[in-house]
């Protein structure tokens, strides 16, 4: 049952990242089929978590590639509020190739069956992994926005004459949103953390190599948002920070997790 | 009823002569009234691009003389400009220029509230009302569903919509205009229109500076305060006669030092430049010389002529649509005559049959009553349509004749 649905979102995300790359060359119909790749690949995709939540007894995703599967889901919700507008359009061709990827990764490790039965109790795994996850999507998307904005910003810069050609949100509205996202999932990670570090504490467990580098991963965030608000970094400065902070996202999402969840 | 099409645009006449045929709405409205004298439609379209006169008459030939006369008596010299169009090739012309493709920058916006302008000072009747009505609604599909208008078609427009880019609106921005005259003036104004608020005027020449301070509520500064005050501008325009920069890198440096983190526009309009090309190095600051918005334009009509071609399609499918209704026309006197000679035939054998039918009661009179309507719209149906169809394909008239003959419709009356 499950395959049936993960099959369709992982073929609509791919149908979508190439929509988007032919919407950067020519803007139109390729964009539009593209959004309609998204809405309808994350409509698949929630329905093969609906299966998952259903079949299993307690949090379905608990494993590493059940939470790149629920991860993936949390992007693409996120980028789904603004990317159907058709400024925010090119958003997509930052989000969904990644989105796609992750997704066929996700299977790959057997992330969309049934999960093995974890050790920890529900209500600590929707917190934990649950609040966490949201905070990546949502540093995701603002790693894309701010992608976004230095490619905008180069355009500007070059002074490239194609720049009127192409739809794409003002610097003003790419910045601003960046700082509003991460506004929101900063609290969302800090109280994942707090939940995760309590349960450490509680089993006397050790702090891992991924614990260690989610407090960076926070770190880098939070210095995001104080800086701009003491300092006035806004701008290219800002955006090149949320790339480093999307750096350890990665790390922390794809190259650190087998000790943590093992 | 036919279309006559007499006009002169910028593809015909130069604007020497196109001016001395331009007329205002009062008197345009008055020469559509004065065409549509003897039972005829007219509608006078004028723009500083083009003046045209539509027609509608049931003589072409004459309506067509009228229309010259009207024009050549404003300038006799215009006839030699004049183009004359009949029918379908007038409807098409007017949905063309409805939806901007014949203008001097295609889909400009203007034209379509100046075609209704026309339309509503003409004096129309069945034909132009439906026909200006269509063209009307083809040119806002246009708008509509290409980005055949999304882009600016001039420097100020283009400087505007770069702003655009970077401030997203622009509601509330301050702009430091340095140099007060025309030109700086102008793209200002544009941007004043998008709700931005000039909020400095800075000029050699004091008195200058102020005359036009006053005139947006600014505040006049002479060119060496300029420094001080960029900490607190969003745009920048400059266009000075000055021989060499007005503003260097290292000034606004300092300034952008104060702004904290907040983007800077500059647009230099002068030649030779006001402003030091460096300025577009430092960070959070986008700086235009003409040049570059030049080239922006250019490449923006270059985006519009390649919209056009879509719309083109469009405008034609629409105008189709006008000609198939224009050319039933022809044909709805016969379609008429032919029902009414059914109906009465019917009702005929109806009465002869009245004797045998009064045996039956209410309920199954209405039944005959009905079966035979039924029966004759049936027979009547598909020739109504081929008769329509026949019509578009401009054999209308000899169907119509031969509907006529073969069905003796009229004989009576001869």
């Amino acid at each position: 049952m499950a395959e049936l649905f993960f099959w369709p979102a992982l073929l609509l995300y791919g149908e979508a990242a190439v929509g988007y790359l032919g919407e950067a060359r020519r803007p139109g119909t390729s964009g539009r089929a593209a959004t309609w790749g998204v809405r309808l690949g994350w409509l698949a995709q929630t329905s093969l978590l609906a299966v998952q939540a259903t079949r299993d007894d307690g949090f379905p995703w608990g494993t590493w590639a059940g939470s790149l599967n629920l991860f993936v889901w949390l992007v693409v919700s996120a980028y789904l509020i603004w990317g159907c507008r058709r400024t925010f359009r090119l958003l997509g061709l930052a989000v969904m190739p990644f989105a796609a990827v992750l997704l066929a990764l996700a299977r790959a490790g057997g992330g969309v069956g049934a999960a093995s039965r974890s050790p920890y109790s529900t209500a600590f795994l929707v917190l934990h992994v649950g609040l966490v996850l949201a905070a990546f999507a949502g540093f995701t998307l603002a790693a894309a926005l701010s992608g976004l904005y230095l490619w905008q910003e180069r355009r500007l810069k070059r002074r490239e004459v194609t720049i009127l050609r192409r739809p794409a949100p003002s610097l003003a509205s790419l910045d601003g949103l960046a700082a509003r996202t991460v506004w929101f999932s900063l609290p969302a990670l800090t109280l994942g953390i707090a939940v995760g570090v309590a349960r450490l504490v509680a089993d006397g467990d050790r702090v891992d190599a991924l614990v260690a580098a989610t407090a960076l991963t926070w770190t880098v965030w939070a210095s995001y948002l104080a800086l701009r608000s003491l300092r006035g970094w806004t701008g290219r400065r800002a955006a090149y920070l949320a790339l480093a902070g999307f750096l350890l996202v990665v790390v922390v999402r794809l190259a650190l997790p087998a000790t943590h969840f093992a | 009823m036919r279309l006559v099409l007499v006009g002169t645009s910028h593809h015909h006449a130069p604007v020497e002569l196109r001016e001395r045929v331009a007329l205002d709405r009062e008197h345009a409205a008055a020469l559509a009234a004065r065409l549509a004298e003897g039972g005829c439609e007219a509608v006078c379209l004028s723009t500083c691009n083009r003046t045209e006169l539509y027609v509608a008459c049931a003589d072409p030939e004459a309506a067509e003389r009228t229309a010259v006369a009207a024009l050549a008596e404003l300038e006799p010299e215009v006839e030699k400009a004049l183009y004359r169009l009949r029918d379908q090739a007038a409807g098409l012309h007017l949905f063309r220029v409805a939806a901007g493709l014949d203008s001097l920058v295609p889909g400009e916006g203007e034209i379509l509230g100046q075609v209704r302008g026309a339309y509503e000072a003409g004096t129309t009747g069945p034909l132009l009302d439906r026909l200006f009505r269509q063209a009307l609604h083809a040119g806002r599909k246009v708008r509509a569903q290409t980005a055949i208008a999304e882009s600016p078609a001039s420097v100020s427009s283009a400087a505007a919509a770069l702003a655009e880019q970077v401030f997203g609106d622009l509601e509330g921005k301050s702009i430091l205009l340095v140099g007060a005259g025309k030109i700086s003036e102008q793209a200002a104004r544009n941007l004043v229109t998008r709700q931005a608020r000039i909020a400095f005027v800075a000029n050699r020449t004091a008195g200058r500076a102020a005359g036009l301070a006053e005139k947006f509520g600014a505040e006049p500064l002479p060119l060496e305060r300029i420094g001080e005050e960029l900490a607190h501008a969003d745009l920048v325009i400059a266009s000075t006669g000055a021989p060499g920069f007005v503003l260097d890198a290292a000034t606004v440096g300092e300034a952008v030092a104060h702004r904290r983190g907040r983007p800077l526009f500059l647009v230099d309009l002068a030649v030779p430049r006001d402003l030091d090309p460096a300025i577009n190095d430092l960070d959070g600051c986008y700086l235009y010389d003409i040049d570059d918005l030049e080239a922006v334009v250019a490449e923006t009509l270059v985006g519009r002529r390649r919209e056009a071609e879509h719309a083109e399609a469009m405008v034609t499918a629409e105008a189709a649509k006008f000609h198939e209704w224009h050319a039933s026309l022809d044909v709805v006197p016969a379609i008429a005559s032919l029902r009414a000679r059914a109906e009465e035939i019917r009702e005929a054998e109806l009465r002869k049959a009245d004797a045998l039918l009064g045996r039956l009661d209410e309920s199954q009179r209405r039944a005959v009553e009905s079966i035979t309507a039924q029966i004759v719209n049936k027979l009547l149906h598909l020739p109504t349509v081929r008769m329509k169809q026949a019509a578009a394909a401009a054999d209308g008239v000899v169907y119509a004749e031969a509907v006529r003959h073969l069905f003796g419709l009229g004989e009576d009356e001869r």
